[in-house]
């Protein structure tokens, strides 16, 4: 039912963990199953340093978490801001169908990291510029 | 990689000697029983003596056994059938039941008969004040599974079915995992119904039957040529029901042997399970359960994870967790049981069979612990101790 490069992120997956003293976190539980996931970042700059996942979901809730950190390492905050789930799911050459909404918990939970990295940098007016909508 | 399978519960691989008996029912003598000819008269013949061996594996007369296309069948032959003779009244059927039973019950609500869930324990044992509470003048028909398909639970069937009875109302049993694991005799048990299937005991998928005990009335739920005594019409599945005769009569010929092996086993694989990994449940009761049944929730994480991360090693089991599910639910026998989503979250059932040696739980113990650890390691909840 996975794809191989799902299975491959989730037996392999990357960037595990915390960042050390981290810049933003972001934690956010998925109503529909009960799943958890948590991302933590480095900024630089505007600039997405470093970033790691913790996940309690199922292969695809830790597929996805992976990818995104992919996705994101080294990118601008208004360029992270732009990865929808819809975007990660179609970077693992698709989901499931009854997968999709695990792949909602990795955008939301970097979107968090990064509005609480604004917040936290005094910044949180510009909250609703870089994250448009979604925040 | 080896390959170990840790999945009996969902099915079974039909026994070398089962597959033997059924082989020469698909190409030389495929003849239809109901014909009178040479073909038809040996499909007769075939189809008589499975019956004959499902019926003495139970304790039951031969005519007491209905052949059906599996166990879902008969489940809702059974309660389908037993009250579409009745005027709407109350069933009762245990909170824990297989799908087959649960959603059969769902659809006699829409047929406007009332529903009463009789609640378990925490080890998954019908409460017995409760559901001696439950009955009404107008409850016609009790199912209660014989031992549970997750957490390996066995009912008193015997006490339970004699309450219903005071009640004068019926009882069926859906032993689907127990028949061919633990014995069974209908009449020492007391129950009017009782359904089992073949993919379960070693036998072939698509076989299955009910036995109707004497006097118990019961009407079609398929209609067409009057087979099966007018009671299951289509033409029969002769190498299928070749098959359940043959794997059943070895079921309870090797149960002596193998019952007390696979409990071994199970218990050894529980307690290194347990001793090896911090922070687990053992679901379902401790002594009465099924022999070959280990169902364990470890905390902090997520049991399709851990499912596939065994797949990985070769190793194939279960999990009750709402994400391994296609419903996304939680597991409604871990909830009936009084635990929260998150037990049934983590959950793991290992359910071992005849195949399954020391060196296939060895196996497991040594690659099982580093798996916990990784996904542990990657869990947001964790928090080590
Ligand atoms: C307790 C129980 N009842 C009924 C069934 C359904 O049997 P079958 O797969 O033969 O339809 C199963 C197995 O899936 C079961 O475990
Ligand atoms: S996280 Fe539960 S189904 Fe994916």
């Amino acid at each position: 039912m996975y794809t191989d490069l799902v299975m491959d992120h989730f037996s392999n997956p990357r960037n595990v963990g915390e960042v050390d003293d981290p810049d933003g976190a972001g934690q956010i539980g998925n109503p529909v199953c009960g799943d958890v996931m948590r991302m933590t970042i480095k900024v630089d700059d505007d600039r997405i340093t470093d970033v790691k996942f913790k996940t309690f979901g199922c292969g695809a809730a830790v597929a996805t978490s992976s990818m995104v950190t992919e996705m994101v390492m080294g990118k601008t905050l208004d360029e992270a801001a732009e990865i929808s789930n819809r975007a990660v799911a179609e970077a693992l050459g698709g989901l499931p169908a009854q997968k999709m909404h695990c792949s909602n918990l990795a955008a939301d939970a970097l979107h968090l990291a990064i509005e609480d990295y604004l917040t936290k940098a005094g910044r949180a007016g510009d909250v609703a510029k870089v994250l448009g909508k979604k925040a | 990689m080896r390959t170990v399978y840790f999945d009996h519960a969902a099915t079974t691989a039909v026994d070398p000697r089962v597959f033997a008996e059924m082989e020469p029912y698909f190409v030389e003598r495929y003849g239809n029983p109901s014909e009178i000819h040479r073909l038809g008269r040996e499909a007769r013949e075939a189809v008589d003596k499975a019956r004959a061996q499902v019926a003495a594996a139970l304790g039951a007369a031969d005519k007491e056994i209905v052949f059906t296309s599996g166990g879902t069948e008969a489940d809702n032959m059974a309660l389908s059938g037993f009250l579409s003779r009745l005027e709407p009244g109350h069933l009762i059927v245990s909170a824990i039941e297989h799908p087959a039973v649960m959603e059969t019950a769902r659809y006699l609500m829409r047929q406007n008969w009332e529903v009463t869930f009789a609640a378990v324990d925490s080890n998954g044992v019908v409460d017995i004040d409760a559901y001696a509470a439950a009955f009404r003048d107008d409850t016609r028909l009790v199912s209660i599974m014989f031992a549970n398909n997750v957490v390996g639970t066995i009912e008193p069937i015997r006490e339970l079915a004699r309450i219903a009875h005071e009640h004068g109302a019926a009882f069926h049993t859906d032993a689907v995992q127990a028949v061919g694991a633990v014995p069974i005799d209908v009449a020492d048990l007391g129950v009017d119904l009782l359904s089992l299937s073949g993919h379960k005991l070693y036998g072939p998928k698509g076989i299955g039957a009910l036995y109707i005990k004497r006097g118990t009335r019961v009407a079609p739920i398929l209609h067409g040529g009057g087979h099966e005594r007018r009671l299951r019409s289509g033409t029969e599945n002769v190498p299928g029901m070749v098959g359940l005769g043959a794997a059943l009569e070895l079921a309870v010929a090797e149960l002596p042997s193998q019952r007390p092996r696979l409990e071994a086993l199970r218990d050894r694989l529980a307690q290194g399970f347990r001793s090896s990994i911090e922070d687990t449940v053992y679901l379902g009761h401790p002594t009465e359960r099924l022999p070959g049944n280990v169902c364990i929730s470890v905390r902090f994480i997520e049991g399709e994870s851990m499912v596939l991360q065994l797949d990985g090693k070769g190793i194939a089991v279960a999990s009750g967790s709402a994400c391994a599910s296609g419903s996304l639910e939680p597991s409604h026998v871990i909830l009936g049981m009084g635990y929260a989503a998150e037990e049934a979250h983590g959950s793991v059932r290992l359910t071992l069979g005849h195949e399954n040696t020391d060196a296939d739980v060895d196996y497991f113990l040594e690659v099982f612990p580093p798996i916990v650890a990784r996904l542990r390691e990657m869990s947001p909840l964790y928090v080590k101790r």
